[in-house]
């Protein structure tokens, strides 16, 4: 098994009026991914949504600014930390998680325990 | 084997028609694709010095492939504790689970027992996997499926043997990293994973089959390479018809190779080539594969663009072109592949159908499509219908935009000569 992440992006325009029954609804999609990809054989090791990029503060090189570190029309809106057997595995997992303003991002985590990541 | 056949021609022989078995079947005991590769290679030199001494022998693939797969399990086993972490992911059992179309016949073309016929697709799936991109799978494939060497792919592709050598190593390592799995897809993965391979053929084809600048022969050879890769295809997944499809499209396209150009290397037009001596064999091959491949139902694009092609291929002369019937298939390959380039196509098909004027008006209401901005086939269809239509003026102007964009030094030659009949004085 492998671990990989799925950064989800969207398109935050979307969210900033949200209505109670949308944030409903998506946590309704949420639940029924984590479901889902139990089903698969995968394993959700973790994840969070993350406040939007207004509230974000960068730093680089030791100077502080406000904003996200790039400034995109999709920005990172949250994350999943998950375990599959292979690529293919994961975008199958991957292809269930609910973006429905933008899409996600699956990125294999580096294995640091030895030698690897060469 | 005859007994006059040389050793030397026996290797190149087994090299082009046995690498993917060879090479396919030592990644499973390799674990590795470098690894892999240099057993295979080290089988082929080791071939020339056995069969030297000892005579050819009567299946030269398994020879290689015993020698190959004997030398990666040395390897392991010297290896086993220096191995990397991140050897490729290989799952021996899973192609019991595909049952379906994966399902693959016996290979007619192979000699005798040697890989599995499955270790061919799953070679031929992981390079053309759709997390890499598309000029890393065609490297990939020709790098590994085909076994053309780095300099050679690199050259077929304009680039540096440098660039083409780090293409091809960030590909090996995202198959690594991000753990692209070695295996054929299952019959639910099929029909992305098979889109993914073909056009990666296609594409291979259309590069070698695009009049060059230079380097004929590397481009002629990369045309028969996607045509030895349509046909393994097409035994190996005898059940899609859109391989056969994509075979028929090559076979009928690659028919007219040599009437392209002409003596001088200028391009010839399809409706100024001479028809009589187009390769009879490979249409009547070609047709054949595109009827079997038009009986689905829902003929794919690839089935589409074959029987356009047949279309082509078997009007006695230019005029007598079936056009109402390529603009029909025109306009299904469009539902199937909503594309500005098909549209272009059948615009030009229109023209020949309804007159110049009608053409004009499709082309006109192309323009405006953003995706168009930046292609050459755009102006040039224009250029051609003005001077058709006797608007010299307009056709010059169309001619030299179409020349502003044009890279290819055959197709910039016939532009210029045209933009020169068009508009005499006026220069490209």
């Amino acid at each position: 098994m492998t671990q990989y992440m799925i950064l989800i992006y969207e398109n935050e325009a979307a969210y900033e009026s949200a209505s109670p029954e949308l944030w409903t609804s998506m946590l309704d999609a949420h639940n029924a991914f984590a479901k889902a990809v139990g089903d698969l054989g995968g394993t959700i090791l973790g994840g969070n949504a993350l406040q939007p990029t207004p509230t974000a503060t960068s730093v680089r090189s030791g100077d502080v600014t406000d904003g996200p570190f790039v400034e995109t029309k999709e920005a990172l809106g949250g994350y999943y930390l998950i375990e599959a057997r292979d690529l293919d595995h994961a975008l199958q997992i991957a292809k269930l998680c609910p973006a429905p303003n933008g899409g996600v991002e699956l990125r294999p985590i580096m294995d640091t325990s030895g030698d690897a990541g060469a | 084997m005859t007994a006059g056949t040389s050793v030397a021609d026996a290797l190149a022989d087994a090299h082009r028609r046995e690498w993917a078995f060879v090479l396919a079947a030592t990644v499973r005991v390799a674990g590795d694709l470098d690894v892999a590769e240099e057993c295979a290679q080290e089988a082929y030199v080791d071939a020339l010095q056995a069969w030297s001494r000892s005579g050819i022998p009567d299946r030269p693939g398994a020879w290689l492939t015993t020698a190959a797969r004997r030398r990666a399990i040395d390897r392991v086993r010297r290896e086993v504790t220096l191995r990397r972490k991140l050897p490729l992911l290989i799952e021996p059992v899973e192609v019991d689970a595909l049952g379906g179309p994966l399902a693959t016949a016996d290979c007619p073309d192979a000699d005798g027992v040697r890989a599995v016929p499955d270790d061919r697709l799953r070679l031929i799936f992981t390079c053309c996997h759709p997390a890499l991109n598309r000029a890393a799978r065609i490297a990939l494939t020709l790098r590994l499926v085909c076994g053309v060497p780095t300099p050679d792919v690199a050259r077929a592709f304009l680039a540096t043997e440098a660039t083409m050598a780090a293409r091809i190593t960030r590909a090996k390592k995202k198959i690594a990293q991000a753990r692209i799995p070695y295996r054929a897809p299952s019959a639910a993965e099929l029909p992305e994973r098979l889109a993914s391979v073909l056009s990666t053929v296609h594409l291979l084809f259309s590069t070698g089959h695009t009049a060059p600048t230079g380097e004929q022969l590397v481009r002629e050879n990369l045309c028969d390479r996607a045509l030895d890769l349509a046909r393994t295809l097409v035994t190996l997944l005898p059940g899609e018809s859109e391989t056969k499809g994509l075979l028929g499209l090559l076979l009928l396209t690659d028919a007219r190779r040599s009437t392209r150009l002409d003596d001088a290397g200028r391009l010839v037009l399809l409706e100024d080539q001479d028809r009589s001596v187009w390769d009879q064999l490979r249409i009547m091959e070609g047709l054949r594969y595109t009827v079997e491949a038009l009986t689905r139902p829902r003929p794919g694009r690839f089935a589409l663009q074959a029987a356009i092609a047949g279309a082509h291929v078997v009007a006695p002369t230019f005029e007598a072109t079936d056009w109402p019937r390529v603009v029909h298939l025109y306009d299904l390959l469009l539902e199937q592949e909503p594309s500005p380039v098909v549209a272009l196509n059948r615009a030009a098909a229109v023209a020949f159908r309804s007159g110049p004027a009608a053409g004009l008006a499709e082309l006109d209401l192309l323009a405006a499509d953003p995706r168009l901005a930046g292609y050459p086939y755009l102006p040039a269809a224009r250029a051609d219908l003005l001077r058709r239509l006797g608007r010299p003026d307009e056709a010059a102007r169309a001619y030299a935009d179409a020349i502003e964009l044009t890279t290819n030094a055959a197709e910039l030659e016939f532009l210029r000569r045209r933009l020169a009949e068009s508009a005499p004085g006026a220069t490209g």
